[in-house]
């Protein structure tokens, strides 16, 4: 599929969910061809970076689940810091574990997980559709996380057959197989389509943890997850991720950005990235 | 090793000594100082903790700020941290926006939850670390603006939150110390409020006093925290933090 088509498959208002975590292994081509599309009044569901700031950035966003919105790097995300401080921005902050229990009930399609997680808390204030749950078996009370169903999941991962079998190559897997899982229809960027036999060729079966029976349809996207981290693949481009928060802390600036960037297709934006003056550590 | 320990370098000591006799745990540090503060509560008292490079691997050994671990020891990803929280396995100090007498903290967002004056990161996991497992707290400015009387948006559990919400949420749940750029806390007082347990080589009670935004509980003899042995000096200075990141976290 190209992201376009991924794109034509998805309706204004849906509950879409975002692998990856922070700034890391994020479907970063997947969520610039949303922004270059007239998708609005999406829910979004993620371990937020990037992808949730240029999404609010662009105004398609209604709801926000989340456990944390960071580029790691740079702690703060800015589009995310004003969406907030506008108060136009419905949100459901959780525990960063109970986003997890979330997307693990509906993958295993049980209304709710109980956790420790939350009590005391003000996650039960600023939420007040959540409910404990009595132990059936002794005196504990538990939160009853919901389960978090998806419309739609999209993930970024480094390898992937043309059938969904996909392939993560860095330290973590993040969540992605829930994502996956916990959504009617998951869609699978990745560095290189290979054949099959390849994927285990080049690295341990351990590394499929994202199968064919989970996954709607399969983009190829180099370089697909800038300008966040895809390790081994590539790092975090932070000279990048430095410009993309100067200029969103500027409207003129954010104007300049998105033309150059984000509103011609995913080549152009490819182009732009690699036809940057070097700006790194020791370049003239 | 020649030099007086400076504040940045007492205050690591004081962040690793809230790792004392944790054992074979996680230690998570949040920030350059309790970074420095783990590596060397394990490379001196306490050598059965579990450190990790940050990413998503254990390592053995003592590496410095900003470099990997030589030898990697298990593997654990984000999920795995999460079994392990739940397993009551870790002791994280995290770093609080607001914190207030009885140990509540906020990561989340100052002001209004519906409408912050000021967003910050998210919950983030302090829900969940603080009923799960020993949470304690690095303040590297101390004053009363996050010293308060009562936070916006509790993420961590203070005692009296975790009291109220049942024996569920307090079973797990201890906060061992605070630690700032002017001194050490606790909460071993009867009703758990916040004391005030070592005060900084050259600062004073009421520095304190005057930087906190509520009353803290003071024993009429207040110690002063310990200097740095000159090993620990050593780790500091040629191993850990060969560099000097911990001067541009706490100054003096």
């Amino acid at each position: 599929m190209t992201a376009d088509e991924v794109v034509a498959e998805l309706h204004s208002g849906m509950t879409i969910g975002i692998g990856g975590w922070g700034s890391r292994r994020k479907p970063m081509s997947l969520v610039r061809a949303i922004v270059r599309s007239d998708l609005a009044d999406l829910t979004i569901v993620s371990y937020g970076g990037p992808d949730v700031g240029l999404l609010l950035a662009a105004d398609k966003v209604s709801r926000l689940v989340y456990g944390f919105v960071s580029l790691d790097s740079i702690a703060l995300e800015p589009h995310f810091r004003a969406a907030r401080q506008s108060g136009a921005l419905e949100v459901a902050e959780y525990d960063e574990g109970m986003l997890q229990w979330g997307l693990y009930a509906a993958a295993c399609r049980l209304p709710f997980l109980p956790t420790r997680a939350g009590l005391g808390s003000d996650v039960l204030r600023v939420n007040p559709q959540l409910r404990t749950v009595a132990s059936p078996y002794d005196d504990e009370e538990l939160v009853a996380v919901p389960a978090l169903h998806l419309d739609a999941a999209l993930v970024h991962l480094n390898r992937a057959d043309p059938y969904g079998n996909a392939q993560f190559l860095g330290p973590d897997l993040y969540f992605d197989d829930l994502f996956c899982m916990a959504a009617r229809r998951a869609y699978v960027s990745c560095e290189k389509v290979v054949v099959t036999a390849e994927l285990t060729a080049a690295a341990p079966v351990q590394t499929l943890r994202i199968q064919r029976w989970m996954v709607a349809g399969v983009v190829e996207a180099p370089h697909g997850a800038h300008f966040t981290s895809c390790d081994p693949d590539y790092g975090r481009d932070e000279e990048f991720q430095r410009e993309y928060v100067r200029a969103a802390g500027d409207p003129a600036a954010w104007a300049e950005f998105r033309a150059r960037y984000l509103d011609s297709g995913e080549a152009e934006y490819q182009a732009a990235v690699s036809s940057r003056p070097a700006t790194g550590p020791g370049a003239g | 090793m020649t030099g007086e320990a400076t504040r940045a370098e007492i205050c690591a000591v004081a962040c690793a000594e809230a790792w004392r006799n944790d054992g074979e745990i996680l230690a998570s540090p949040i920030g350059s100082i309790p970074t420095i503060g783990a590596r060397l509560a394990r490379a001196t008292f306490e050598p059965d903790l579990l450190l990790t490079d940050g990413e998503a691997m254990l390592g053995q050994g003592t590496w410095a700020l900003g470099a990997r671990p030589e030898v990697i020891e298990g593997w654990l990803p984000y999920r795995t941290i999460f079994d392990l929280i739940a397993a009551g396995r870790r002791h994280v100090m995290m770093s609080p926006s607001q914190i207030d007498r009885y140990g509540n903290a906020n990561i989340s967002a100052i002001g209004d939850f519906r409408r912050p004056t000021v967003a910050l990161l998210g919950v983030r996991g302090a829900p969940g670390n603080t009923v799960n497992h020993p949470t304690s707290y690095w303040v590297p400015r101390h004053s009363a603006r996050t010293f308060v009387p009562s936070v916006d948006m509790v993420s961590g559990v203070g005692y009296d939150r975790a009291a109220r919400a049942g024996p569920t949420a307090a079973r797990y749940h201890h906060l061992r110390r605070v630690v700032s750029n002017l001194g050490v806390f606790d909460f071993e007082t009867a009703d758990h409020r916040m004391r005030l347990v070592s005060v900084h080589p050259g600062v004073t009670v009421a520095d304190i006093a005057a930087a906190t935004g509520f009353d803290l509980v003071s024993p009429e003899e207040v110690a002063q925290t310990r200097q740095p042995t000159a090993e620990e000096l050593e780790l500091i200075r040629t191993v850990i933090d060969p560099e000097g990141a911990r001067s541009a976290e706490v100054g003096g």
